[in-house]
């Protein structure tokens, strides 16, 4: 993992003095609140329906047990004893006071963290593959790049204040786990002839105008990445639109202005920034790839595993849908679920979060991984501790076998946090989690993503939901809509909307309604829900869902 | 009435020749940008001694990415941030390529010479500098 250098701490040490001292300024009257706000969410302070929000980044999604234990302190010293992970690799807290967060900030900056541009129009915080560094089908681990631009973005002189927010995701797989084409910029590292170079999609973004992005670069050379980004940024700084938040992201603006203009701009400007860069960043980068070398991995017995494979029910169906491949023999990537059917999605207790820390320690180099479905990840796990593993997971309520399943719910706050939110999405994700549990049809169903907005500003990924709801408010009645045939990967599409919206009462039945046909439809069990809906298009699926309106047409 | 601050606080201004717009005469030595402004398209003529690019607000960005643009054209005459610039912003104008800023008397009033001051250790705790060499 990244080693903080003296550098890194010192100017941490100093933004929280900036920031302590900035909501001193504004009590004072020093700072208006308009003059105020921009600040506050470049540090990560939200004001939401109920109370301030503090969003801390994981850079990454990477972090340790240490860390991890203070995410936990923190949840108990200054919030209700739980935290909620987020779909950006972050956690939220959403209940502290104004005048506590320089502490937590404080708190957070001991253990080399922070919620620097976790919000506001500012470059995010960088996101990765949530296997990074463990997955068996990778060309090289995103995150020594995804830590250059981390230091490169954070506190960057021309960049603090955007036409809007600004975020950038990074894979090395050809198999996207980190929806690259859904961010302002999206990075994979490929291999061309032995040679590493970056593949640059850009203009991809969800919200109320889903676009999926388009290929810029599809082979920039390593030490062309900095000045490469920031030519981009600054073209998008000029030229994004001011006039209306809802026009000022730059996929409207790569839309309006055609990727072909701003890849001539980006050039122009790509020529003056280039010589800038001596190369140092390079060194610098080096420096980064060697601290995230990989762990010792250690050689031992899979007889563990295999045996409580054979007498374990439980942990048979949990090592089925929550193990992934990993690239060191007799090592499995584990995925704990922070989606107990009934639970809210992503919400973790201070107990929960020190448990997984103390399993990181003792099972798993002493690395945790955050994944934008909001689950957690142990990503180097023998196979041997797997059956010891599961056990402690299981007593902690972290043992649900559902990874990738369908409650395995992205779903965003909603009306029961934010502000923003049109309608409910935290119980529309429970309820439907609890109704296959009952159904007890969820592993026959198999791989099935639901993710779950409650505006349309789409937090919760519903556009590239196989199956996404999106919850709006008609004439001061929730009304969800759903769309069908999303897909987050590498062959990312924005799903099609299936027909008029449903109400909180109708819409776990019409899922249950859609998830039934499926199951008629599918050509074999192994076909997924998005095979069979790629196969067969919309028409099916929609007569499952308005079988009314079906019985009418017929008559 | 304005305040011009550089990493000395509160100065007075020492400027005296005023300023043009932009499509002025070729004898312009001081030039007025609005926050719009194309930076490929300023001519940046020989006796050209002083831009100063407009902040109409602080949320508004453009004018750092203005400035870096002209210095990345080979400006080195003064270059002046003007307007609604808050001392929290002073170090990125210094590190974006401005000289110095010029605030509304309003600001200046909010945000005495202390807060300025607080911030003009900008060469120091950036990112950039380490990376770019």
């Amino acid at each position: 993992m990244y080693h903080y250098t003296d550098f890194d701490g010192a100017f941490l040490k100093e933004r929280n003095a900036q920031f302590r001292a900035q909501v001193e300024r504004r009590i004072d009257g020093s700072l208006t609140e308009d003059e105020f706000k921009p600040l506050r969410l470049m540090n990560g302070l939200y004001l939401q329906l109920h109370a301030y929000m503090l969003r801390v980044a994981i850079p990454y999604g990477t972090l340790n047990g240490r860390q991890m234990t203070r995410l936990a302190d923190i949840a108990d010293k200054w919030d209700k004893g739980y935290g909620h992970f987020t779909t950006r690799q972050n956690i939220q807290y959403n209940w502290p006071e104004l005048r506590d967060v320089p502490d937590m900030l404080d708190a957070l900056a001991e253990v080399n963290m922070h919620a620097i541009q976790t919000s506001g129009n500012t470059i995010r915080n960088v996101t990765a593959d949530h296997f990074a560094g463990a997955a068996a089908d990778e060309v090289a681990d995103p995150r020594p790049i995804a830590e250059l631009i981390r230091q490169w973005s954070t506190d960057h002189p021309e960049f603090q204040f955007l036409p809007r927010k600004f975020k950038v995701a990074v894979t090395g797989s050809e198999n996207d786990r980190a929806v690259i084409k859904a961010h302002d910029i999206g990075i994979q590292i490929v291999a061309r002839d032995g040679v590493i170079g970056y593949k640059i999609i850009i203009g991809g973004g969800l919200g109320r105008t889903p676009m999926i992005g388009k290929v810029l670069h599809d082979f920039l050379p390593q030490e062309d990445l900095l000045p490469y980004l920031e030519a981009i940024v600054s073209v998008y700084n000029l030229l994004g639109r001011r006039d209306n938040k809802y026009k000022a992201r730059i996929k409207i603006t790569v839309h309006e202005n055609g990727i072909e203009d701003i890849r001539a701009r980006v050039d122009e400007r790509f020529a003056l920034i280039k010589p800038l860069f001596t190369g140092i960043d390079q060194q610098t980068l080096a420096r980064i790839e060697a601290d995230f070398a990989a762990p010792d991995f250690k050689t031992a017995s899979e007889a563990p595993y295999h045996h409580a494979r054979q007498h374990d029910p439980l942990f048979r169906s949990w090592s089925d849908t929550n193990l992934a491949k990993h690239k060191a023999p007799g090592y499995a990537i584990v995925s704990i679920s922070i989606k107990a059917h009934g639970k809210t999605p992503g919400d973790a207790t201070s107990y929960q979060m020190r448990l997984m820390a103390s399993l990181a320690k003792r099972y798993g180099h002493d690395e945790l991984r955050i994944s934008h479905e909001q689950n957690v990840i142990l990503p180097h796990v023998h196979k041997e501790d797997l059956p010891a593993v599961y056990a402690a997971l299981k007593a902690a309520g972290l043992g649900t076998a559902n990874i990738g399943l369908i409650s395995d719910i992205i779903a965003c706050p909603g009306m029961d946090y934010c502000a923003l939110a049109t309608a409910r999405s935290i119980p529309i994700a429970q309820d439907i989690a609890t109704r296959f549990d009952e159904l007890k049809l969820e592993h026959d169903v198999g791989p099935l993503k639901i993710k779950i907005s409650g505006c349309i500003n789409a937090c919760g990924h519903h556009h590239v939901g196989h199956i996404g709801i999106l919850g709006l408010d008609r004439a001061g009645v929730e009304n969800y809509q759903i769309t069908l045939g999303g897909d987050g990967t590498q062959d990312a599409t924005i799903g099609e909307r299936a027909g008029p919206g449903f109400s909180a009462d109708e819409i776990i039945p019409a899922v249950e309604r859609l998830v039934l046909a499926y199951l008629n439809l599918r050509a074999e069990p192994a076909e997924t829900f998005l095979q069979t809906y790629t196969r067969l298009g919309l028409a099916p699926f929609k007569s499952a869902l308005y079988p009314e309106t079906q019985t009418a047409t017929a008559a | 009435m304005t305040q011009l601050i550089n990493d000395t606080g509160f100065v007075p201004e020492d400027w005296t020749h005023g300023f043009c717009a932009q499509g002025a005469a070729n004898d312009c030595l001081a030039l007025d940008l609005p926050s719009d402004a194309d930076p490929a398209a300023i001519d940046l003529a020989e006796g050209l001694q002083m831009i100063r690019i407009d902040f109409p607000s602080s949320a508004d960005g453009r004018g750092f990415t203005i400035a870096r643009a002209l210095r990345l054209r080979g400006f080195t005459g003064r270059l002046r941030a003007h307007g609604a610039v808050i001392a929290d912003q002073y170090a990125m104008a210094r590190r974006a390529g401005f000289d110095e800023v010029e605030v509304t008397d309003e600001i200046a009033a909010r945000q005495p010479a202390d807060q300025w001051l607080a911030r003009a250790n900008w060469q120091e705790n950036d990112y950039q500098s380490r990376l770019r060499g």
